[in-house]
């Protein structure tokens, strides 16, 4: 008689067990990366506070703090700029991007002609390019914008050109069995088969987008993060430095968590916890 | 019955990479008829079944759906390729109403159109479900109901049992019989299971190479004399036994013929294990 509502209750306590592992897991994933960002800071204040290395040199967190409180509002309008420029480029890289790997992956010449062009690009320096773009297009927004495209539409490239490559090649014959073309299996599988990788390229590209920013401004401009830091850093103001370079790793950290909504919101299939559907009741 | 034939191969000869696998193959397909084609792995049934669904271009030979040419034409004969290929994306419903989509009716019709479909399949509160939540029979039944709403005359299927587990398989395979003969379907399947052959054709066809080297051809037939709903009794009667024992010849000749000396067929060792 005991014996039946062990067996019943068996594989529910060994899910309940296995969903209460899962939830220590996530809250260990969220919780260990504060932690080792809370150790570093705390650290490096020792350092400071210690007078291991002279503040001239190393300013502490709370002296970066200090600045950034001190000088708020200007580097509030020096990051908007630099935002700004940031979404302008990777708006611009994304569809170049997408335009140049739809391209490769339709024609074949293309995608002879361009592969090699486009690693070459991306071997060149970007301090490189960033005066020549400023030379050309002013010191206005219009050059920060193009390095921007130059420095994102790369990881789009490649990221979208290898999600259509991965395609199953049978989804194809079966689409084709149905009569579709070459456009609609296109819209039907390739695309979709690369919406993992795009947004994976995506995350890389909004990680790269802010500091590109911030460098075509290091090399010539009037406003933006990049102009703010070479003008703190000739009166040795390593405090505000620093508090520039807090807000551009803020900026694109809040990038990547965008994107990576956006992944979520576009993505519903690859949601995790979705129960996977039994035959029970199916089949009678 | 015999008389119109849904879809015809005329002098099929197939290559793949230069080297042709298949040569000179001939049948033809009655219309509502079930037909099994049965040849050892590497045989070359599928690619035989792509040239019959037009995605590849024989080397010679045609494919006469009702009379016209439709060599190298796919979209005239529905396909069910060996995997579900259920598209990953998109919800159980779109998946399924996918041929409708692409033969141009509107995303709410051909929604409508499948949703009507779905308790028949099995189907029915799945629909807003992704292909990952699916177990394997419904995913199978799914790829199943898509196939028949490609609407087209002639379906061919690549093993459509052989992704899934025994006792799953066995039942699928009743059902999936049962639903061909009520939507009154001409089709062609592959099997490399003459047991599974002689439960659900009404004709069993056999591709094999004629020389030990060389390229596979149709060797022969053999016509299952039995209705496709008395299938378990048929397949314990000696008349069963007898046509596995042809299928078994023909896969395996002709080398059991020049090692017995004599034309008839010696039974292999799977056939013995039958009769036992």
């Amino acid at each position: 008689m005991n014996e039946e509502p062990i067996e019943t209750l068996e594989p529910f306590s060994r899910s309940h067990h296995r969903d209460a592992k899962r939830r220590i897991r996530r809250s260990v994933r969220a919780i260990v990366p504060c932690l080792a960002v809370a150790t570093l800071l705390g650290l490096w204040q020792l350092v400071c506070t210690l007078h291991l290395v002279p503040s001239f040199m190393l300013p502490s967190p709370m002296q970066v703090l200090d600045a950034l409180l001190a000088d708020g509002e200007l580097l509030a309008a020096h990051g908007a700029v630099t935002l700004a420029e940031a979404l302008m480029g990777l708006a611009g890289g994304v569809a170049l991007g997408f335009l140049i790997a739809v391209a490769m992956e339709r024609f074949f010449l293309v995608d002879a002609a361009l592969s090699p062009l486009i690693t070459i690009s991306q071997t060149i320096p970007t301090v490189a390019v960033a005066p020549l773009l400023v030379l050309w297009f002013g010191y206005d927004m219009l050059p920060k914008v193009l390095l921007v495209v130059l420095t994102t539409f790369f990881p789009i490239t490649v990221a979208l050109a290898s999600g259509f490559r991965s395609v199953d090649p049978d989804a194809i014959d079966l689409l084709r069995t149905m009569g579709m073309g070459r456009w609609r299996i296109f819209r039907y599988a390739k695309l979709p088969a690369a919406a993992d990788s795009f947004f994976s390229g995506l995350l890389m590209a909004a990680a790269y987008a802010v500091v590109a920013a911030v460098v075509a401004e290091w090399l010539g401009g009037f406003e933006g993060l990049g102009v703010y830091m070479t003008r703190v850093r000739k009166s040795y103001d390593y405090d505000s430095l620093f508090a520039a370079v807090a807000i551009i790793s803020g900026v694109s950290l809040l990038l990547m968590v965008i994107v990576k909504a956006l992944r979520y919101g576009c993505m519903p299939w690859k949601r995790r916890g979705s129960a996977v559907m039994t035959e029970e009741g199916k089949d009678a | 019955m015999r008389s119109v034939a849904a879809l015809q191969a005329h002098d099929l000869t197939l290559a793949w990479q230069d080297e042709v696998i298949v040569e000179g193959a001939s049948f033809s397909l009655v219309r509502g008829e079930l037909v099994c084609l049965v040849g050892r792995s590497g045989s070359g049934k599928t690619t035989l079944f792509h040239a019959l669904a037009g995605l590849i271009e024989p080397v010679g030979g045609r494919v006469l759906l009702n009379g016209a040419d439709v060599t190298g034409r796919p979209g005239q004969v529905s396909y069910m390729l060996q995997k579900d290929l259920l598209l990953p994306e998109r919800r159980l419903l779109d998946n399924v109403a996918l041929p409708l989509l692409a033969k141009g009716m509107g995303k709410k019709e051909a929604r409508a159109r499948a949703a009507a479909l779905l308790p028949e399949f099995g189907l029915e509160g799945a629909e807003r479900a992704y292909p990952h939540q699916l177990s394997g029979g419904m995913r199978q039944r799914a790829a199943l109901l898509r196939t028949l709403l490609m609407d087209d005359e002639v379906i061919l299927m690549d093993e459509p049992f052989s992704a899934l587990d025994a006792l799953t398989r066995a039942t699928m395979r009743g059902w999936f019989v049962d639903r061909l003969t009520a939507h009154g379907s001409t089709a062609m399947l592959i099997t490399h299971d003459v047991d599974e052959a002689l439960s659900v054709a009404d004709r069993i066809l056999v591709l094999a190479k004629p020389g030990l080297r060389g390229a596979a051809t149709i060797v022969g037939e053999v016509v299952v004399d039995a209705p496709r709903d008395s299938r378990e009794a048929y397949l314990l009667s000696p008349a069963a036994l007898d046509a596995k024992r042809k299928v078994l010849a023909l896969l395996s000749w002709p080398s059991v013929e020049e090692r017995s000396g004599d034309a008839s067929p010696q039974l292999s060792e799977e056939g013995a294990r039958v009769r036992l």
